[in-house]
């Protein structure tokens, strides 16, 4: 079973040879002038402020973004083994799933309302 | 009551897919053949797209577009990569440094692996050995697909965190945030072609389109291909890379051929996520159900077929970018959460009760009535609206309320003038009166 991977792995390996090879090679071939205005963070031409927004702190926002995310992958997720055994569940599992999705979609009503989807 | 219906459902799955007994058998020197061909197809298919993309778009904008290097301008995307080979690698004084070489080659090389699983046609013969033209074929293929295509979100997320810059951490989290948002829709488009090929294997799915395309199951292929769009940054939903808010997105600081890669990760995505869609919407290698046609769906021409396919997926991309403008990022988020997720849902409840019906229906009046009961309450819910005309107000006068706070001229005060009148003076057609000071 695990003979099937193989093949991916012969891909990785030649994938990420090409990478890092054309990564050092970059850095080989391309020259190497010194210049400060070069190595500062890029503020559209003027001074850069002395400590920049980045890059330790970031809007809370998209931890709640990611968090649903979460939520909905993983009822994606559990639909996909019931989708391909589908036949061989019956009725049943057709019922099973509407029950599950409502209970999600209560919580998918309840973040809506609450303003978790709103963006500005 | 979900555990053991996740248990029940994962324990029927685990027998072996029977089709599969063919694949992990090649040769070791086959398997490598494979994996360069594989390799070198992306390649080259990124560097045709990217002179593709220019020439379209010249030509829909009735330029010439790129016609120097080469013949006709078809190597210009080579020489653009040599010469960013040649340009300094930069790496900025507030960047962290491990990070920031690795973010482009976490990048990329996820972009490559997803292509192992995409069928490129049936079982041919080379150098005496019968194998079919797919690298590797997994029992969970398309599960393996969605697994290695988010990864690549990790190097846009790096890359954007180690700049130890402002416009690239923002790129970055929106590109982040995008991708995963439009992940959901795509998996639930996948899910009603699930139902009907009863398998994940990427082969297998291809096999069972024998005769019907599942295109057929158009909201699916619709949604994913607005998801498609969405996941892999391109126009209308470029966000990440708005040049008037963000500069040049997560790869701001980027420079030389780190700067390549995160070009080269887009159009490979970009060339998977159409040799996705082919597979599971357009009958991947199947040649089209017409009469003629039909017959060349063995040996080496269903490469045709799919490569045809493929072409046809890119130049909808290119098509996009000539047409539409860039959407706002609210509208963005809310198109993928509002629209494009309860819509995947229902449409895949519905899916699957029309699957059930034609499966299991035996006694068909049960079903009939509680389809009825089901339209009967929508049409009530419809007709009855409760709350419309409240909602209607509230709305009317909140837009009201914004139009009498909106910022207008009049309320900016004017700066005093030189001769002491705080007057504003009376703007008139054709002057400014600013230039009097």
């Amino acid at each position: 079973m695990l003979s099937n991977y193989v093949p991916i792995l012969v891909l990785a390996v030649i994938a990420a040879a090409f990478a890092i090879g054309s990564v050092v090679a970059g850095v080989l071939v391309g020259p190497s002038r010194y210049n400060r205005a070069k190595v500062d963070p890029y503020e559209c031409g003027i001074e850069a402020p002395a400590e920049p927004a980045g890059p330790h702190r970031f809007p809370v926002k998209f931890y709640l973004i990611a968090m649903l995310f979460i939520v909905f992958d993983i009822e994606t997720i559990f639909m996909v083994p019931w989708a391909v055994t589908f036949g061989s569940l019956g009725v049943f599992g057709l019922i099973e799933m509407v029950l599950f999705v409502a209970t999600v979609f209560v919580a998918y009503a309840y973040v809506w309302r609450r303003g978790g989807l709103e963006w500005d | 009551m979900i555990g053991p219906t996740a248990a029940t459902v994962l324990a029927a799955t685990a027998p072996a897919d029977p089709d599969l007994t063919g694949f992990g058998r090649d040769p070791f020197w086959l398997t490598l053949i494979k994996a360069v061909a594989v390799f070198a197809f992306l390649l080259l298919m990124t560097l045709f797209a990217i002179v593709f993309e220019r020439k379209v778009v010249a030509k829909m904008q009735q330029r010439v577009g790129p016609n120097r290097v080469g013949p006709k301008g078809w190597l210009q995307s080579l020489a653009d990569g040599v010469k960013l080979m040649l340009k300094e690698d930069i790496i900025p004084v507030l960047a962290d440094k491990p990070v920031f070489i690795l973010a482009p080659i976490i990048s990329a090389v996820p972009a490559f692996l997803a292509f192992a699983v995409i069928p490129f046609g049936p079982e041919v013969s080379i150098f005496g050995h019968h194998t079919t033209l797919q690298l590797a074929d997994l029992p969970v293929g398309i599960l393996y697909v969605l697994a290695v295509t988010s990864l690549g979100v990790y190097g846009i997320v790096l890359s954007g965190w180690s700049s130890g810059s402002t416009y690239p951490l923002l790129g970055a989290l929106r590109s982040a945030a995008q991708l995963i948002s439009y992940e959901v829709a795509r998996s639930l488009s996948f899910i009603s072609v699930f139902i009907y090929s009863g398998t994940l294997s990427t082969s297998g799915i291809v096999e069972r389109q024998h005769g019907w395309w599942y295109i057929a199951l158009v909201p699916s292929f619709v949604i994913y291909c607005i998801a498609m769009v969405g996941e892999t940054n391109r126009t209308p939903f470029d966000l990440p890379e708005a040049e008037g808010e963000l500069v040049g997105g997560f790869h701001t600081e980027y420079s030389s051929i780190k700067f390549a890669f995160f070009f080269l990760a887009e159009y490979i995505n970009m060339v998977t996520v159409s040799a996705v869609a082919t597979t599971m919407f357009l009958g991947g290698w199947q040649p089209p159900p017409i009469p003629f046609f039909s017959h060349f769906d063995t040996g080496w021409f269903p490469i045709i077929w799919f490569v045809l396919k493929l072409l046809a997926f890119l130049f909808f991309f290119v098509w996009l970018r000539g047409t539409l403008p860039r959407l706002r990022y609210d509208q963005f988020m809310s198109f993928g959460w509002k629209v494009l997720i309860p819509v995947g849902l229902v449409w895949v409840l519905f899916m699957a009760t029309v699957r059930a019906y034609d499966l299991f229906a035996t006694d068909r009046s049960p079903w009939w009535w509680s389809f009825g009961v089901i339209i009967g309450v929508l049409l009530i819910v419809a007709l009855v609206d409760p709350g419309h005309k409240k909602r209607y107000e509230a709305a009317e006068a909140a837009e009201e309320e914004k139009i009498a706070n909106a910022p207008s001229l009049d309320r900016i005060p004017w700066p005093p003038h030189a001769d002491g009148a705080g007057e504003r003076p009376a703007v008139t057609a054709g002057t400014n009166p600013r230039q009097e000071n």
